[in-house]
């Protein structure tokens, strides 16, 4: 597969979204905020970061990047499209996701290891999973507070396009095992086409047993198995 | 003159001090240009501040308001404030 | 008193061109209209004394302007000219055969092996913090990473060591609580991952906070450059933001001419831009491997000036600078405040002449600036003009390396050698009382306690090479593409350093070394970071000489050389000095990341050995100081050798395989760092069941805080190999205990006494000492 990760100005996340995709196998090219050089990549990646600051609000002035009206027509195209932490927030932003992220319940930054659980598997994005699976990776963020109208969140539900929720250990979603008050413990969603996939916690720092988790893997594993399914392991 | 205490709405704007760094002002002063509005010369980002005080009087208001700026709702160290707007509010529910 | 240097001017102005042969022809600096006089009490303002106003004039054979006043005044300061512990510092070990650029520089640089090198630093941001504690830790945490992105690395970790009051007083914890988000959004939004460090909380802090940010960065060994202005003819750039009225030397301010409503245009505080600052260091990365530059310095500390003195003063050369070319954030801006002017995130670059260009294409594609404001001239004079005006004409020679030093008279203070002398017999007779008691409050103090609640903030594994995160004895980081990487910690007992300075110090290297051995590193070089009172004082003079030579003898011991770090004097209120803090910064290499030991417990039926031996000492312990509020005694002693065989066992068995988990005693002693092992990273606390022989009453056995201990654990089977390592390095080893299940029995017995209580009630605490001192106990616990 042949991912593009799209850079802007703070995005610090960039080189790790790059070695997620090539440690599954793929290839990564980076294209800078301002260039029109998207090209006709498998899938493109909007990385993680304080993208502007995050200054007026977190995406807010990134959506409008000469790349991202590129990446908007891919993704409305039905080009798959993956935003992590800030690019999920850019994602929103820009439209390819309904709801917003805002700041944590605590108002702190927060950063630990968390534990999700596979709500579908049903998805390009989730395919190597199996549905219930828990699964632990690092979040690291001030704004991952899910919100969305009541009616937006019913249709999410039930469309079964909430794909991972914030659960503990044994899979239970509560209260307490919700990071960031996000509503309905939601930690990811796709759009309706299910070709755009937005999550706050970080896949792309859990591909390595070494840095404590492996359970990134199975979300670029599935789009490789998306974008050309003869090439599966 | 009233002497029947009253709700009276302030509005507090907290702003980065005069001459200090504001870098999301400067961050969306650089969008807003890159976005074609060039005519903008300056932008600061601040807060306001909605405030309901139950005083005797505007002035009362304002001095309770000022004190509160000073205590908590502006750094002093790198924060102007300012009390913007103020109106009597029509009495609420829980009025004394 | 004594000066030790009284000929160094002339000395020191090698340059050519210097003083004496250009005098003749240089055009000499004209006073601005609007100057304030220069009268004893504007010198004075400038905190320089009168002799040192003399040499001064004698360096420039006339009375200074008013600008000149101010260059002088940053160049001669503590801060940039270590006037009273330059000579202190040279007793310092600075060189091994791995040490590629030592102090003097923007940051240390080390060999790591196979072409990489680590350039890594640490620094003081005490004073802004205690003014602003959000802005003056953010700003802290920024410069140290613009140090070490200027010699050509890449910023890939940073550690804190922190100290404050005491949580009860809500002064403190706004304090504390401030600098933490200060740090943490600096931090996250550059994106360098934080690996722990240190955090204390002692009445000694109360006014003085004291916030020490160290960073590490990697780089291939070609990339290094340094903060020189080489070429007679190359152009001086800023690049960066813009230049304000932040952080002008306070100087200003006290001069009569100003009004209240000038002071309130003119804001002293500094405020970071973490946005700008990632520009700009994709930025300096990119102009570096350009090679359209040959030097860039931060202008940090003292600004343009020093950034500008510094580099001419290193290559030798002088420099031409026309502050009206500097981009300014304000209207109206002097000489004088924009040669002083601590505004964040601006760099000054040497291009090669011809690739002004090259260099602003680089900046442009960054969104950020680049102006050319002067070149390098080959007078050896630090000459700055206004436009068409000399507003400062000055030889760089005296300007960088005239500055006086001072060894001053260091007498100890009477009533710190009584405490000292203090008999703690009394505390440490008989069974101690209700020892679980004990064990429960002392985890529950701030100093021993999980410091989860600070780290949680930041993030620890942006970059994803995060291998070992804070809250083990050393954070590790992975080199990338390889299976190497670099360990680094923070230490220093401020108590153990008030009580005796020397061995204190000498702890703290030791300490750090362990620490560093107990994750499988090599420990390999040290950043110091000296925080004291005021120097002027003999009892805070003494403190520092006799800390420093502490610091000297460890450090040769274990063969960390000192690369570089930063002294922070006049840390006091009201006259009250903190107490002597000199914080080490130390890393150290892993050979294979796959191999690193960590602190906790792993399973049960694993069996738990103690390294090194118990003594009954409790001086400078946290148990006087939780239950006798009591600083006093004689802090453990150390022996340097022995801490050398203990740190090479450790790493001869974790590179054997052989350990399940290694980690240091530290605060609180033996039972405290039982409680770590245990806990864990609190996902699954596990139980112990120990039982300790040695002939000690039960307090200072389970919480005096004895030096060269570690506590290990390993699989019943490893054993017999473990003892056979510790034998051959010959260090005690005994078998204490064995580990429990998850959610067990947490037990010590100590004779007849001990501790007895459910892993959990223990753990708890903890880990919620802190969160409940600054949240309440109610707060949203995430596991």
């Amino acid at each position: 597969m042949r991912v593009v990760v799209v850079r802007f100005p703070g995005s610090n996340c960039d080189q790790d979204c790059h070695r997620a995709v090539e440690l599954a196998g793929g290839r990564a090219r980076y294209v800078w905020h301002r260039d029109r050089d998207l090209g006709d990549p498998d899938a493109v990646i909007l990385p993680g970061g304080f993208s502007y600051g995050d200054y007026l609000r977190a995406g807010a002035i990134a959506r409008f990047s000469p790349a991202m009206e590129d990446v908007v027509r891919f993704a409305r195209n039905g080009g798959p499209v993956l935003g992590i932490c800030n690019g999920f927030q850019i994602a929103c932003e820009a439209g390819l996701l309904p709801g917003a992220l805002i700041r944590n319940r605590t108002l702190r930054f927060h950063s630990f290891d968390q534990h999700l659980r596979v709500e579908s598997a049903d998805t390009m994005w989730t395919s190597a999973y199996e549905s219930g699976r828990v699964l632990s990776m690092p979040v690291a963020h001030g704004e991952g507070n899910y919100e969305a109208d009541p009616r937006t969140l019913e249709r999410l539900e039930g469309e079964g396009r909430v794909v991972f929720r914030y659960v503990d250990l044994r899979g239970q979603a509560s209260e307490e095992s919700n990071p960031n008050g996000s509503a309905r413990s939601i930690a990811g969603i796709v759009n309706e086409g299910g070709n755009v996939m937005g999550l706050m916690p970080h896949p792309d720092r859990a591909m390595e047993t070494v840095l404590g988790s492996v359970d990134g893997q199975g979300i670029f594993q599935s789009l490789a198995t998306h974008v050309s399914p003869v090439d599966t392991r | 003159m009233k002497l029947q205490p009253a709700r009276y709405r302030l509005e507090v704007r907290v702003t980065p001090r005069a001459g200090l760094l504001d870098p999301p002002g400067k961050a969306i002063y650089q969008a807003l240009h890159a976005l074609g509005y060039v005519e903008v010369a300056d932008v600061r980002v601040g807060k306001a501040i909605a405030l309901e005080i139950d005083a005797a009087s505007e002035e009362a208001a304002r001095a309770r308001a000022e004190e509160m700026c000073r205590k908590l709702l502006a750094n002093p160290v790198t924060e102007d404030f300012e009390i913007v707007h103020s109106d009597n509010a029509p009495a609420a529910g829980d009025h004394r | 008193m004594s000066d030790t240097e009284p000929a160094s001017i002339a000395a020191g102005n090698s340059a050519p061109g210097g003083r004496g042969a250009t005098a003749g022809h240089v055009p000499r600096a004209q006073p601005r209209l609007g100057d304030p006089e220069i009268t004893p009490e504007l010198i004075s303002e400038h905190g320089l004394t009168s002799e040192e106003f003399g040499r001064i004039v004698g360096a420039l054979g006339r009375t200074p302007t008013f600008t000149e006043l101010g260059v002088f005044s940053a160049m001669w300061s503590e801060h940039c000219g270590y006037k009273n512990s330059r000579p202190l510092l040279r007793q310092l070990p600075t060189r091994a055969p791995w040490v590629i650029q030592g102090p003097g520089e923007n940051a240390g640089v080390i060999d790591a092996g196979d072409g990489w090198a680590i350039a890594f630093k640490i620094e003081s941001h005490n004073h802004p913090s205690a003014v602003e504690p959000y802005q003056g830790a953010a700003t802290g945490v920024g410069g140290i990473l613009r140090d070490i992105f200027t010699m050509g690395a890449r910023p890939i970790a940073t550690l804190d060591s922190l100290r404050f009051g005491d949580l009860d007083d809500p002064r403190a914890r706004y304090l504390f609580a401030g600098v933490v988000r200060g740090i943490g959004d600096y931090g996250n939004c550059v994106g360098i991952p934080n690996l722990g460090g240190e955090v204390h909380f002692e009445r000694a802090y109360d006014g003085n906070p004291l916030v020490n940010a160290m960073a590490i960065g990697l780089m291939r060994t070609d990339r290094l450059i340094r903060g020189e202005a080489r070429g007679v003819g190359n152009t001086l750039m800023a690049v960066g933001a813009r230049t304000g009225r932040d952080g002008i030397h306070g100087a200003t301010f006290a001069s009569e001419e100003l009004s209240e409503e000038t002071e309130a245009k003119r804001p002293q505080v500094q405020v970071g831009d973490p946005f700008t600052e990632k520009l700009l260091l994709e930025a300096s990365l990119e102009l570096i491997e350009s090679g359209a530059i040959t030097g860039i310095q931060d202008m940090g500390a003292a600004g343009l000036t020093s950034s500008a003195a510094e580099m001419a003063g290193r290559a030798g050369n002088g420099v031409e600078i026309d502050v009206a070319r500097m981009p300014t954030r304000e209207l109206g801006m002097t000489p004088y405040e924009i040669l002083l002017s601590e505004s964040q995130e601006r760099m000054l670059v040497v291009a090669q002449r011809g690739q002004e260009d090259d260099v602003r294409r680089i900046l442009e594609k960054w969104e950020l600036e680049a102006a050319v404001v002067g070149q390098v001239t080959g007078d050896g004079m630090f000459r700055v003009l206004e436009a068409d005006t000399v507003v400062a004409d000055i030889p760089a020679g005296p300007l960088t390396r005239g500055c006086p030093t001072y060894e001053r008279e260091g007498i100890e203070d009477p009533e710190i050698a009584g405490l000292r002398a203090r008999s703690l017999s009394e505390f440490s007779r008989g069974p101690g009382g209700d020892l679980s008691r004990h064990l429960l409050r002392l985890v529950d103090s701030p100093n021993v306690a999980s410091k989860r609640w600070v780290v949680r903030q930041y993030d620890t594994t942006v970059r994803a090479h995060s291998v070992v995160r804070p809250g083990g004895d050393a954070g590790v980081v992975r080199i990338p593409g390889t299976l190497r990487g670099i360990a680094a910690t923070t230490d220093c007992n401020g108590r153990y350093c008030y009580l005796h300075p020397r061995r204190g110090a000498a702890i703290a290297v030791a300490e750090a070394a362990r620490n560093l051995a107990c994750v499988g590193a090599a420990p390999t070089a040290v950043t110091n970071n000296l925080n004291f009172g005021n120097p002027l004082n003999p009892a805070i003079y003494y403190q520092m000489r006799e800390a420093v030579l502490g610091m000297a003898e460890a450090c040769r011991v274990f063969e960390t050389p000192v690369t570089g770090g930063n002294v922070s004097l006049y840390n006091e209120t009201e006259g009250v000095a903190v107490y002597p803090t000199p914080v080490i910064g130390m890393v150290g290499l892993v050979d294979n990341v796959e191999r690193v030991c960590r602190h906790a417990f792993a399973q049960a039926g694993d069996q738990i050995l103690l390294l090194g031996t118990n003594r009954d000492e409790l001086g400078g312990s946290e148990y006087l100081s939780v239950f006798h509020e009591l600083v006093a005694g004689e802090p453990p002693r150390l022996d340097l050798m022995a801490e050398r065989s203990l740190q090479q066992a450790i790493l001869a068995m974790i590179a054997d395989g052989l350990l399940s988990s290694a980690h240091d005693c530290a605060e609180g002693g033996l039972a405290c760092a039982l409680v770590e092992a245990s806990a864990g990273d609190g996902a699954m606390p596990l139980g112990i069941e120990v039982e300790l022989a040695d002939p000690i009453a039960p307090v200072a056995l389970l919480f005096g805080e004895s030096q060269g201990r570690a506590i290990i654990s390993c699989g019943p089977e490893q054993v017999e190999p473990v003892r056979v390592v510790a034998a051959r390095h010959g260090v005690p080893c005994s078998e204490i205990g064995e580990v429990g299940k998850p959610g067990g029995r947490f037990r010590i017995r100590a004779g007849t006494s001990g501790v007895d209580l459910p892993v959990r009630d223990l753990t708890d605490a903890f880990f919620r000492a802190i969160s409940t001192r600054m949240d309440g106990p109610a707060e949203v616990a995430t596991a």
